[in-house]
């Protein structure tokens, strides 16, 4: 019996060594890029990222760089990337549960081969199309604007994909009464379903948000001049080690990240309801 | 209501979902089908400026057979191999461990572990680029040689390069998995684990025999993600050099090398037989592990 109590006992030391381990792995990354903006960023580049850190000559000259770098380059960055991922977030939300709204609940010629479509375009990976894309906005003349950004990802297939999920289970008596009370198929979405589907909007605009804030490529891609860039391309585009863009490229990545984590903490559970639709269903 | 005697006759159960489903038709139509055609069409090109175009046949094919394009292919497979063989069992152990009624703090730990996944790509490079910086005073330099290895120019050799991108990889993804594995672990009926217990089933065995057939759906779900983002990989290389080049291409991926000749060479009709064959090899990869594992035999059988 003591045998095995020990047994128990080691298996959970190791059991919490890993856990504690994989989180100094998963936090330290946050702590270190907090303390480096709080010291000079030449010190980065000559040596690396170093932990000596020393309290006495940290100071929070970084961010006094950064809110006076370039005319307030930053802030427009800021700006556009929290307009870009609100009207992103609004556009993609509304369009994805109007399809998959109604691939769940009509009967309609041609609904099958909507959803195959939604489905292969899920496995079909963007990257392969960035350059024709790149041409038809330059065609469309939205490129280097926000629009040119949005526009081409205006419906997520997997947000169709989740609402289909969702809209799966709305009762049809719910659709019915609304019909006898005499409200047109459009007045029954937007009066009757979509505060049913509020839930659904919470955990997908979450997750449709975080793509936003952080996409890379396409932004990269579309978007030309300085002032029209997005906060991850701004930040990228000062990775040169010229005059003070090491102090704004550690300071703004830091300040870049804590909305997110604000969002994060405060709706845990919409994020995890948003991830989990499509991994549960064989 | 003059309006709605009208709206109900525009707006019928049978256009209804025709209406809904539309703005989903036009952007695909607009942004996805038209860019597919075009860039089959585009990798038959030589394109020198709009509308000077030249029809070359499989020409910029031939030309993919050169170094580049074979450093490119085997990096991005490396990786994704690599990522897989990560992000599948560590996050999967780590979701049991989360999961035991026993275990203390599992709050924390959830959202600790996905704390990686809500940073840009930038500012996670940001972490790794300088922490594996090739001075011996950086951070993993000091390390390693606390440790007694020798300093190691982390960004400038093959593998090194590749270790410090499936980690990268690691760090922003294995607590999103977790999540996933976490959901599937939920879904297992209780039933089954206490009829093993009371038939004397060790922990080991009930982990092999009942929680990990349980997870096969999960985990081809997992497994089907990280094939798809680990050949599309491009934001975490090009961070980690600062642009699509490195030396020697040790960096370079699929999505890499069509950003490098559409964008730095503007050879956007070589771009598009890369990502011609990018889509073959994602396709051919899906169908083989959908069928591998299943997916398409009929319910029943």
């Amino acid at each position: 019996m003591t045998y095995h109590n020990r047994s128990i006992l080691i298996q959970q030391i190791l059991k919490y060594m890993v856990m504690v381990a994989m989180s100094v792995f998963a936090l330290a990354p946050f702590l270190f890029l907090l303390l480096s903006s709080l010291r000079p960023g030449a010190q980065m580049v000559q040596n690396g990222l170093t932990l000596d850190f020393d309290l006495r000559t940290m100071s929070l000259e970084g961010y006094r760089i950064l809110m006076n770098y370039s005319e307030g380059l930053y802030f427009n960055w800021y700006t556009n990337s929290v307009i870009i991922t609100i009207v992103q977030t609004c556009v993609s939300v509304l369009l994805s549960s109007m399809v998959g709204y109604a691939l769940a609940v009509y009967d309609f010629r041609g609904r099958n081969l909507v959803f195959t479509v939604v489905l292969a375009v899920m496995m079909i990976p963007v990257e392969i199309l960035i350059l024709p894309l790149f041409k038809l906005t330059i065609l469309l003349k939205i490129i280097d604007t926000k629009a040119g950004v949005i526009l081409p990802f205006a419906v997520s297939p997997f947000a169709v994909f989740f609402f289909r999920q969702y809209s799966m289970g709305i009762p049809k008596d719910l659709i019915d009464s609304g019909r006898i009370d005499g409200c047109n198929e459009l007045g029954i979405f937007f009066r009757i379903i979509t505060p049913v589907l509020l839930p659904a909007f919470g955990a997908i605009a979450i997750l449709q948000a975080m793509g936003s804030w952080n996409s890379f490529l396409w932004p990269l891609i579309v978007l030309r001049s300085n002032e029209n860039l997005t906060l991850p391309i701004g930040l990228q585009s000062l990775l040169t080690p010229y005059g003070n863009n090491y102090d704004v490229l550690l300071s703004g990545s830091v300040l870049s990240i804590i909305p997110i984590i604000i969002v994060f903490l405060l709706n845990q559970k919409a994020f995890i309801t948003g991830l989990t639709v499509g991994s549960v269903k064989g | 209501m003059p309006g709605s005697f009208f709206s109900r006759r525009i707006i019928t159960q049978k256009t209804a979902p025709w209406i809904f489903v539309s703005p989903f038709i036009i952007v695909f139509f607009v942004f996805f089908l038209y860019p597919l055609i075009s860039t089959f069409v585009m990798s038959l090109q030589e394109i020198h400026g709009p509308g000077d175009v030249t029809f070359i046949g499989l020409q910029n094919y031939r030309a993919l057979a050169n170094e580049q394009f074979a450093h490119a292919i085997m990096n991005s497979a490396v990786y994704t191999i690599l990522t897989i063989a990560i992000l599948v069992p560590l996050p999967l152990v780590l979701a049991v461990f989360i999961n035991a009624q026993t275990t203390r703090l599992r709050g924390f730990f959830k959202s600790a572990y996905f704390l990686p996944a809500l940073t840009s790509v930038v500012v996670a490079g940001l972490f790794f680029r300088f922490a594996f910086s090739a001075q011996e005073t950086a951070f993993i330099n000091k390390l390693v040689a606390t440790i007694g290895g020798t300093p190691k120019d982390w960004l400038f050799q093959r593998w090194t390069t590749m270790f410090v991108l499936v980690l990268f990889c690691t760090w922003r993804w294995f607590g999103v998995n977790i999540i996933y594995f976490l959901s599937g672990l939920n879904a297992i009926p209780q039933e089954q684990y206490e009829a093993a217990e009371i038939d004397g089933a060790s922990p080991f065995q009930r982990f092999f025999f009942i929680t990990l057939p349980n997870l096969k759906a999960v985990t081809v779900y997992v497994v089907t993600i990280s094939v798809y983002g680990g050949f599309a990989m491009f934001a975490e290389s090009f961070t980690m050099f600062g642009s699509a080049r490195s030396p020697g291409d040790i960096g370079l991926t699929i999505v890499g090398y069509i950003y490098l000749e559409g964008f730095n060479f503007a050879r956007l009709g070589m771009g598009s037989a890369i990502g011609v064959t990018l889509f073959v090899i994602i396709m051919t990869v899906n169908l083989i592990q959908l069928s591998f594992t299943g997916t398409f035999r009929k319910k029943g059988n």
